[in-house]
């Protein structure tokens, strides 16, 4: 089933929580919302789900308009991030619950939905808690029956509120895993929010960046993280180091650093940030004729294969530190101790002349 | 190999800073008790004793003499009424009130706690104001006979009135403190609004509903002061056994004013014991949720 | 429908708050204001006369005084009992605890004939008061002790959640800074349930003003000495003096109102404070 959102807007007293937003979610594809709190992805997907009303605009299954449509017609199956697993009944009764209020005409007989069940249960791979209650359950578990209950009536359209928001770090990572094959063998149009930029990269197939009610980007994790569409993507995914300078004919400076800008061939003498991943800092011990920025080295954090430095710099060309993240191997090679001095020059910028940093980084 | 002794470790005296000396903290438990005593443990035990004090026979005849066994007969019957409608509305305006939000909802919150801070007597007159001879409806109801005052269904408005807010004011706090999300798990799932209800809502609010039915039960079958007033207080008709034990005070029928009373007082230690169990679940139920 | 009401999915909202209303005006506000329409059959003077009259000043003043009296009193052991429920363990602690709600569950015609055989001149504790000159039952003081009976679970009963809140940081803080325990208990714990103990004061208060059953048999109802406001509403209605009990009933539910907007205020008061931390 694909979801089609035409100019969806909505107002809590003077916040605008969507401010027209248009989305088009492919069939079979598992789509992330990502953005800060307040950046009103909750709210898009409670008006998908019909829990909220739009003030405007559409939301369309399969290009029929739902917009009206009452919440039991609309076919969605909603994962709540606390689960909302009903506390008084049985994790079977749980999973059984959408096929047992079916009107008598529609609902299979007790053997059909005790098959079904046990089947989802084994999908989740917790048919062994079937009798349990869902307070005796861990946070893990509950999510996935959670999941269970909402996939039991066969939705065509499956939403999920920050599905691991209320778990810890371990059995996120567990789950993320879980959820990614579970969509591969079902292949069932999939929404989730999130405000963790690394679920949505490894998670989602495509990913839309949402910020103060407006979508700033939609793309695979790929571009949106190696291509991200303006400054506030760049910031909210991944680690950035950010400089000032200037961008003039073709050219931009950072400092005494010069840059090839030919994007920009007609700017003149204008006021610019640029963006570097951490990993794309090259960092020298000694000049090696090109131009490049001398610095200090402040830090040093070995993690596993990489080690990141955190490196002073006298201008206040960046804010803060200068981050960069270099290989174990390289590391050896440069055998950096701390107070050293570095040359560094970025392997790769973006670069986003006139724009006034707003110097909001959310995560 | 000899063993050097290990210093001896004399157990440090158990100081925390958060606790009072046991002379301070005895004095205060006493203090506290001797109140409590003087006041709630003397009269329960003083209404058993006074019961009893001429022996069974004659506590026994006192209970089962025809105006004693009318009175228990009204009362329960007033209570039968009125707790099954204050049940209902409890129902309807937690629902209303802790499931959606609007305009208004805090002051019609207040308003359901209204009948709890008017005086007994007040709300007995307002009925006869309305009901009574010379009040609105009288003459109407005395051309067409019928009675309200001074009357059973007197009695039962009475009651409803005192009772109303138990039920509600115990259910809308604990539903917002469940929240919504089962019930649009549920709708979502496909279930009718009176399905959530009777398989979602009402398992979930069951102690609670309980709770406050016990209490509602508690002063539907003690009231006093309200339904004296619209009783008028004729011996096997109109006579609840509040008002039973007063008629017999008054006669000077001590013992059997006390027998009478025995058997409200039990009531209330039978109420005591089922609210304490209730209160226990209700507290489970508010946080054995999801959140857990 | 604008804006009264949020957008929800769950059904029911117009059937459950319909039959709120129906029945919350049938039973509650029409009623009631039926006492307020009753009294305006009366002109101004004679309403003013009605409720100013010598006799019905004497009984605002014994009804307001022995409330005040009980409730304050009740404030005090209130907080004290509260205290040691939440804070001492004691063998029977549990039944205590229990019992704490007896004037709630108990009928008030009970409590009002049991009080007066305990303090009546033969009674079980009046004839040891009665020989020291005190006496109780058929006096103001009889009025006192009922009410104070009847209000008792209320301070207990809102001071104790907000004593089982606090968080023992805050006193070990105060303990590690010098504060000795009384000083702890002054300046840290005595604010912060000072909110729920006014509240608790307040609802025993209300109560108390309005209480009849329990008060009508240990008071002996005097005319001008100890005749509480209630009952002179039962005296005026047997009487046939419709408008005269009215009127006399409008005050107290105009001092009702005015007390239960006061507690709304407090337990706002409480909330705001607790949700501040």
């Amino acid at each position: 089933m694909s979801i089609e959102i035409c100019a969806l807007s909505k107002q809590f007293g003077s916040f605008t929580a969507l401010n027209s937003i248009n989305l088009k979610v492919n069939p079979g594809e598992l789509l992330a919302l990502l953005g800060p709190s307040g950046s009103g992805k909750t709210t898009l997907l409670r008006i998908i789900a019909g829990l909220e009303t739009a003030d405007s605009g559409q939301v369309l299954f399969n290009q029929e308009n739902s917009t009206d449509k009452h919440i039991r017609d609309r076919h969605v199956g909603f994962v709540f991030q606390h689960y909302a697993l009903f506390r008084n009944m049985t994790i079977f009764e749980n999973v059984a619950f959408g096929l047992r209020v079916r009107p008598r005409k529609q609902r299979p007989n007790t053997r059909e939905i005790n098959r079904r069940v046990t089947e989802l249960l084994q999908l989740v791979q917790l048919d062994w808690l079937a009798d349990r209650y869902p307070h005796q359950l861990s946070g893990g578990q509950r999510q996935r029956i959670a999941l269970a209950r909402a996939l039991a009536v066969e939705p065509g359209v499956l939403l999920l509120d920050e599905p691991f928001g209320a778990l810890d770090a371990k059995v996120r990572k567990e789950l993320r895993a879980w959820l990614r094959k579970l969509h591969n063998d079902m292949h069932i149009t999939s929404v989730f929010v999130t405000h963790d930029q690394e679920e949505a990269l490894e998670v989602a197939d495509r990913i839309v960046v949402m910020n103060r009610g407006r979508i700033e980007q939609i793309g695979t994790p790929n571009e949106v993280y190696e291509k991200p569409a303006n400054p506030f993507v760049y910031e909210f995914l991944g680690h950035v180091n950010l400089f000032h300078g200037r961008v003039h004919q073709g050219h931009a400076w950072i400092g005494d650093l010069e840059i090839d800008a030919p994007e920009y061939p007609e700017a003149e003498d204008l006021s610019a940030i640029a963006y570097v991943r951490p990993h794309d800092i090259e960092v020298e011990r000694t000049l090696n004729g090109e131009p490049a920025l001398a610095a200090y080295v402040a830090h040093i954090l070995s993690i596993g294969p990489v080690v990141r430095l955190e490196l002073t710099h006298g201008d206040d060309l960046t804010q803060g530190a200068i981050h960069a993240t270099i290989s174990k191997e390289r590391f050896r090679e440069l055998q950096l101790v701390k107070g050293d001095q570095v040359f560094v020059k970025p392997r790769r910028l973006d670069l986003f002349p006139n724009h006034a940093h707003n110097g909001s980084i959310h995560s | 190999m000899t063993t050097i002794p290990l210093p001896q470790i004399s157990p440090a005296p158990h100081k925390v800073v958060t606790q009072e000396s046991p002379w301070a903290r005895w004095t205060l438990i006493l203090l506290a008790l001797s109140f409590l005593s003087l006041f709630l443990l003397l009269p329960l035990v003083a209404v058993f004793f006074e019961a009893l004090r001429k022996g069974w026979e004659v506590y026994l005849a006192a209970i089962t003499e025809p105006d004693a066994l009318a009175a228990i007969r009204l009362t329960l019957t007033a209570a039968a009424i009125a707790v099954p409608l204050n049940l209902i509305f409890g129902i309807a305006a937690a629902w209303a009130i802790a499931k959606f939000e609007f305009r208004g909802k805090s002051i019609l919150t207040s308003l359901i706690d209204l009948p709890f801070s008017v005086s007994p007597v007040v709300a007995g007159l307002i009925y006869v104001l309305i009901f009574g001879l010379q009040g609105w409806a009288g003459p109407w109801l005395r051309e067409h006979d019928i009675s309200i005052i001074f009357a059973v269904p007197g009695i039962v408005l009475a009651t409803i009135f005192v009772t109303v807010p138990f039920i509600a004011r115990e259910l809308i706090p604990l539903m917002q403190a469940q929240g919504s999300e089962e019930e649009e798990a549920a709708i979502i799932l496909g279930a009718s609004g009176w399905q959530t209800l009777w398989h979602i809502t009402l398992p979930n609010i069951k102690w609670g509903l309980l709770y406050g039915t016990i209490l509602c039960n508690a002063r539907a079958m003690g009231e006093f002061g309200a339904v004296s007033v619209v009783s008028g207080h004729i011996r096997g008709l109109t006579n609840t056994l509040s008002l039973h034990v007063e008629i017999l005070y008054n006669e000077y029928n001590f013992v059997a004013a006390f027998a009478v009373a025995s058997l409200l007082a039990l009531l209330a230690l039978v109420t005591l014991v089922l609210k304490t169990l209730a209160e226990a679940k209700v507290a489970q139920q508010t946080t054995r949720g999801n959140h857990s | 429908m604008s804006t009264f009401k949020q957008h929800s999915v769950l059904p029911g909202f117009n059937l459950a708050l319909g039959f709120t209303l129906l029945y919350l005006s049938l039973v509650v506000l029409i009623p009631l204001s039926a006492a307020f329409i009753y009294s305006a059959k009366l002109t101004w003077p004679e309403f003013w006369n009605a409720v100013t009259a010598p006799r019905v000043v004497a009984s605002y003043r014994l009804t307001f005084g022995a409330s005040f009296a009980a409730a304050a009193v009740n404030a005090f052991f209130g907080l004290l009992v509260a205290w040691v429920l939440v804070r001492y363990p004691f063998p029977g602690k549990r039944l205590v605890d229990a019992l704490i709600d007896l004037p709630f569950a108990l009928p008030t015609s009970v409590a009002g004939i049991t009080l007066t055989a305990i303090y009546a001149g033969n009674g079980w504790l009046g004839q040891y008061l009665e020989p020291l000159g005190i006496k109780v039952a058929f006096t103001p003081l009889g009025v006192f002790v009922a009410l104070t009976f009847i209000g008792l679970p209320f301070v207990v009963r809102t001071v104790q959640p907000v004593l089982e809140d606090i968080e023992k940081e805050l006193e070990e803080a105060a303990a590690m800074l010098g504060a000795t325990r009384w000083q702890t208990f002054r300046y840290i714990i005595f604010p912060a349930v000072l909110p729920a103990l006014t509240t608790g004061f307040a609802l025993a208060f209300a109560r108390a003003i309005g209480e009849y059953g329990s008060v009508i048999f240990i008071a002996g109802n005097i005319p001008m000495v100890s005749e509480i406001t209630p009952l002179l509403i039962i005296t005026k209605l047997e009487q046939y003096d419709y408008a005269g009990a009215t009127a006399i009933a409008v005050v107290m539910l105009v001092i009702s109102f005015i007390l239960l907007l006061i507690i709304n205020l407090l337990q706002w008061w409480v909330r705001h404070r607790s949700t501040k931390a």
